[in-house]
């Protein structure tokens, strides 16, 4: 493809699923993992004469968002039928919002790797039910159909057309992820299909005003298939245009085991969802008191705190944004950075190397770290005392989350205090030297190189544990003669 | 005997609820033949019931209608008893839950005695289109009852019941209730629950009674009515003691006549009875005034917009998949919809659900669902303009007396005419009642009496001076005696 000449242009709508204990318009459970429609009542089942009773806490967490992303709050929005048929939709429709949603016009800042900042506009956020799930495994001949999930609440994020990445996606993706675990809204797990996206995507000539026609790919339930999506989409289109073909508007699925997307259905072929204003339900009045009330009650949001860390740590704004990613990574971070008062650059240093290093290996997020915050402070403690050299503290760190030790113990046991004795190391220095002459020889005669040669030996003699500033010192004054 | 007669004989102890019920079940079983008016007679769990009332009443534990007889049309879902809502589509099913109507009744104690025969999904004027064949008028046997509560009127007028539930979505409890000579309201929209009455037109159904009289109709609604949780359109205002409330003077009362309602498609006579009954108010102290409703001219053609339009997604739900008529070895998903929904629905519903769906298609909502809204407002306003010059407005229910069973239902344009004076209080959602107020020829006309939201207890008060007046609601039909 050539990347000087096509742009690609990229919106997504997010479903993320709220965290309430009941469905959004049933005394259901909302729950994942139960066996096929045990929670689905006769409200989620469409049953002859049942209605459907909004869920206040969806719309308490919908106007959280909103104001998390500095958008309206509609004092009126409206439910609306959208009209199709389908064996996992028990009513023929959905319950969703269609011309007045709850939430229009926020936005987020989203920050790339090279430290780079974009705003990316949100359009809309509106409430809405999901549907249920069709079967295949293990029925043959047939499709099952779970209605567990029909009627769970979910908040569509839909995002105005203004990224121009596959990586831009990702990372308002991701910033999207961070605000909804922030807010305590949704969970966030996307192997369950908590969090998942659709991403249309379009190319156009660089330095063109009007959109290209866009595809719509549906159901995008990783970070990394939504970059992979996204560039293979890109490069389809653009080989089509560049071979004289045109896109057509369409809805394609992402097949993860290809690498590839492929079409669904055709503008043509798509539903006409007639959708209308639902008669079942009132309009949702918000006041401005209950706004309020809720507004008072926010927490901390990410780019409040990243700015925080930022400013008072010291940290670059990348690396606050990766700390901040999640609440618990977040605090975590500041325990430890608490811990070794006056080196929050260490902390971080060590937060984001060592450890989300071993927490990547095994695929576990912070809550599950072997190392709490309070022991990882007192591993990089014996750091800043000079108890150990950092290359010692690294052997320490993966012993204690192996052991689940704490670093003294460590250190105390297998007796990694390092050795700051100025006599001790000019004693090992005395027996390298006289171990090694014709090495002594040629240094002296001018092969400077030769000096990490000693500093090597020195420490394979103290099983790294001379104090490297120390060790320096003395080498170069004994090695000089 | 009046609904109150028998509450107080069965207190008394002058008869058991299991010899009342006998002697309805006899009835029914005598007359329900000739009238078909019921589509399920329930004599085993009626005699259970009356055997539980009969404990109660012996145990000085009943309320006001403990034992008292009567029955559901059948779009109430009652649970473990077949509810059918007169269609093919529905004609296997038994409800897993009580409707809160249903439930309600239940817990006064009541006996219900079957389910009443109506158009099917409550979509006629004539109770012609029910999958179990036209109800008869015990007036006439060759001419129709009205619709689409026709078995329940027709039933309350041959005295096989002494009241019976029913549903008013164009007039469908008034109309029926005129054509037969019986009492009929439809209370304020949101007066009575809608939870487990399966749904024809969302916004414009209301539950309601027929009885013999409005006193027994305002025992009935004592019962009925009250918010309820689970139906979010449901109003929480309390539920006034309307039989308590009847017997009040009526001198001064403001009594609007509405211009319109005396135009050219009203049959003379019919006219007549109205103004004689009109009469009778003014003898009472009631103050006449004409009043015009410039917009109810549109009534009709804004009705036959939304019902259609709210009827198509309602009736989605029937496809076959998890309860209702399924059609036998369906080849695929497209097949089964098709053929469940072609055989399960007759012509009428058909007509309704395309005509819906076509209102509500892209490029076609504007010009027919949204201006149907927009006008729908106005004739709404109409009415409350009205209301601050009078305290009712009073009229004929119908344009003319029964016709003949076939005489319009090749012709839906004539026959939606028949609820031309009906539509306009579903429209605004006001409660009106409709009373017997004489006779054309042998068949029955009615008086209508339309009060603002909320004014049941006005409307069956000053129905109830007029029947204390005149003895057209004790006229019986021949050979039901």
């Amino acid at each position: 493809m050539n990347g000087m000449e096509w742009e690609t242009v990229i919106g997504l709508e997010i479903h993320a699923q709220l965290s309430t204990r009941s469905k959004i318009f049933s005394g259901s459970a909302s729950s994942y993992g139960a066996r096929p429609n045990v929670h689905a009542n006769l409200v989620d089942l469409g049953y002859p004469g049942v209605l459907p009773v909004l869920n206040g806490a969806a719309v308490r967490m919908a106007v959280k968002l909103g104001l998390a992303i500095d958008a309206r709050i509609a004092r009126t929005s409206v439910f609306a039928r959208k009209n199709y048929f389908y064996p996992d939709l028990p009513k023929g429709y959905q319950i969703s919002q269609y011309e007045l949603p709850i939430v229009a016009g926020g936005a987020l800042e989203i920050i790339l790797e090279d430290g780079s900042r974009k705003r990316i506009g949100i359009t809309r956020a509106h409430l809405e039910e999901d549907a249920g799930k069709s079967l295949h495994e293990g029925l043959p001949g047939v499709t099952g159909i779970d209605l567990n999930r029909a009627g769970t609440p979910l908040i569509e994020i839909v995002s105005e057309p203004q990224m121009r990445s596959a990586k831009e996606a990702v990372a308002y993706m991701k910033k999207v992820h961070t605000l909804v675990r922030y807010l305590e809204i949704c969970d966030g797990n996307m192997q369950e299909g908590s969090f998942r996206c659709d991403a249309n995507v379009s190319v156009r000539r660089r330095g063109e005003e009007a959109f290209g026609t866009r595809a719509e790919i549906k159901n995008l339930n990783s970070f990394r298939y939504v970059e992979k999506a996204i560039l293979y989409e890109v490069s389809r289109q653009v080989e089509l245009l560049e071979s004289g073909g045109r896109v057509v508007q369409e809805t394609r699925l992402y097949d993860a085991d290809k690498g590839e997307t492929r079409s669904m259905r055709t503008k043509e072929e798509a539903n006409d969802y007639r959708y209308f204003p639902d008669p079942d339900l009132l309009p949702v009045e918000l006041t401005d008191e209950f706004i309020d009330e809720i507004r008072r009650a926010l927490p901390e949001l990410p780019d409040e705190k990243a700015q925080r860390f930022a400013r008072d740590y010291g940290l670059s704004a990348y690396d606050a944004l990766v700390l901040t990613a999640s609440r618990e990574l977040a605090a975590y971070y500041e325990e430890v950075a608490r811990g070794v008062a006056g080196e929050p650059k260490l902390a971080a240093n060590w937060v984001m190397g060592e450890l989300a290093a071993s927490m990547n290996k095994e695929g576990i997020d912070i809550e599950k770290s072997p190392i709490s915050s309070s022991a990882l402070a007192g591993l990089l403690l014996r750091i800043t005392d000079q108890t150990i050299s950092g290359k010692i503290a690294k052997e320490v760190f993966e012993a204690m989350w192996a052991t689940g030790n704490t670093a003294d113990a460590i250190i105390q046991e297998k007796g990694l205090r390092q050795i700051t004795d100025t006599a001790a190391i000019e004693r090992v220095i005395d027996e390298v030297m006289a171990k090694n002459p014709a090495q002594l020889a040629e240094y002296r005669s001018g092969k400077d190189k030769l000096f990490g040669f000693f500093v090597g030996q020195v420490m394979k003699a103290t099983g790294g544990k001379a104090n490297p500033a120390e060790l320096n010192k003395l080498l170069k004054a004994k090695l000089a003669g | 005997m009046s609904l109150a007669e028998l509450a107080a004989g069965l207190r008394e102890r002058r008869f058991s609820s299991v010899e009342l019920t006998e002697h309805y079940l006899a009835r029914i079983d005598a007359h329900g033949g000739t009238l078909n008016a019921f589509i399920t007679v329930a004599h085993d769990s009626a005699l259970r019931s009356a055997r539980a009332a009969d404990a109660e009443l012996a145990a000085g534990r009943a309320g006001r209608l403990t034992g008292v007889p009567f029955a559901h049309k059948d779009i109430f879902c009652t649970e473990g008893l077949r509810t059918t809502c007169g269609s093919r589509m529905l004609d296997q099913f038994v409800s897993p839950y009580d409707a809160t109507v249903v439930a309600k009744l239940k817990a006064a104690g009541t006996v219900l005695l079957g389910k009443t025969n109506m158009d099917e999904f409550a979509m006629g004027s004539s109770s012609e289109t029910s999958f179990y064949g036209a109800v008869k008028n015990p007036w006439n046997t060759q001419l129709v009852p009205g619709g689409s509560s026709g078995g329940s009127a027709a039933a309350v007028a041959a005295r096989l019941v002494p009241a019976a539930t029913a549903t008013d979505t164009g007039g469908s409890i008034r109309q029926p209730a005129a054509l037969c000579g019986v009492s009929g309201l439809k209370p304020t929209y949101g007066r009575v629950s809608r939870y487990g009455m399966i749904a024809f037109a969302s916004s414009l159904d209301q539950g309601g009674v027929i009885a013999a009289s409005a006193a027994d109709a305002a025992l009935m609604l004592c019962a009925m009515a009250g918010f309820d949780p689970r139906d979010s359109t449901s109003v929480d205002t309390p539920v006034p003691d309307y039989a308590a409330l009847l017997g009040r003077p009526i001198a001064g009362l403001r009594v609007g006549i509405v211009k319109e309602f005396f135009d050219a498609g009203l049959d003379r006579e019919n006219a007549r009875r109205v103004e004689e009954a009109l009469a009778v108010y003014t003898r009472l102290g009631a103050k006449l005034m004409e009043v015009s409703l410039p917009n109810l001219a549109l009534s009709v053609p804004t009705y036959y917009v939304v019902a259609p339009a709210e009827c198509s997604s309602n009736l989605a739900r029937y496809d076959g998949v998890r309860f209702g008529h399924r059609c036998s070895e369906p080849r695929d998903l497209q097949d089964l919809y098709r053929r469940s929904r072609g055989e399960g629905f007759g012509a009428e519903v058909k007509r309704r659900i395309m005509t819906g769906t076509y209102v509500l298609s892209a490029g076609y909502y504007d010009a027919y669902y949204l201006k149907a809204q927009q006008v729908r407002q106005l004739i709404a306003k109409d009415f409350r303009d009205a209301f601050v010059k009078v305290d009712m407005l009073m009229g004929p229910t119908t344009p003319t007396p029964a016709f003949a069973i076939g005489a319009k239902m090749g012709d839906p344009i004539t026959m939606y005419l028949n609820d031309i004076y009906t539509i306009g209080a579903n429209l605004a959602g006001l409660p009106a009642i409709s009373i017997p107020c004489g006779f054309v020829g042998a068949l029955p006309v009615g008086l209508q009496l339309v009060g603002p939201h909320f004014a049941e207890a006005a409307l069956l008060n000053a129905a109830h001076a007029y029947q204390r007046e005149s003895d057209w609601h004790r006229q019986m039909p021949q050979g039901f005696a």
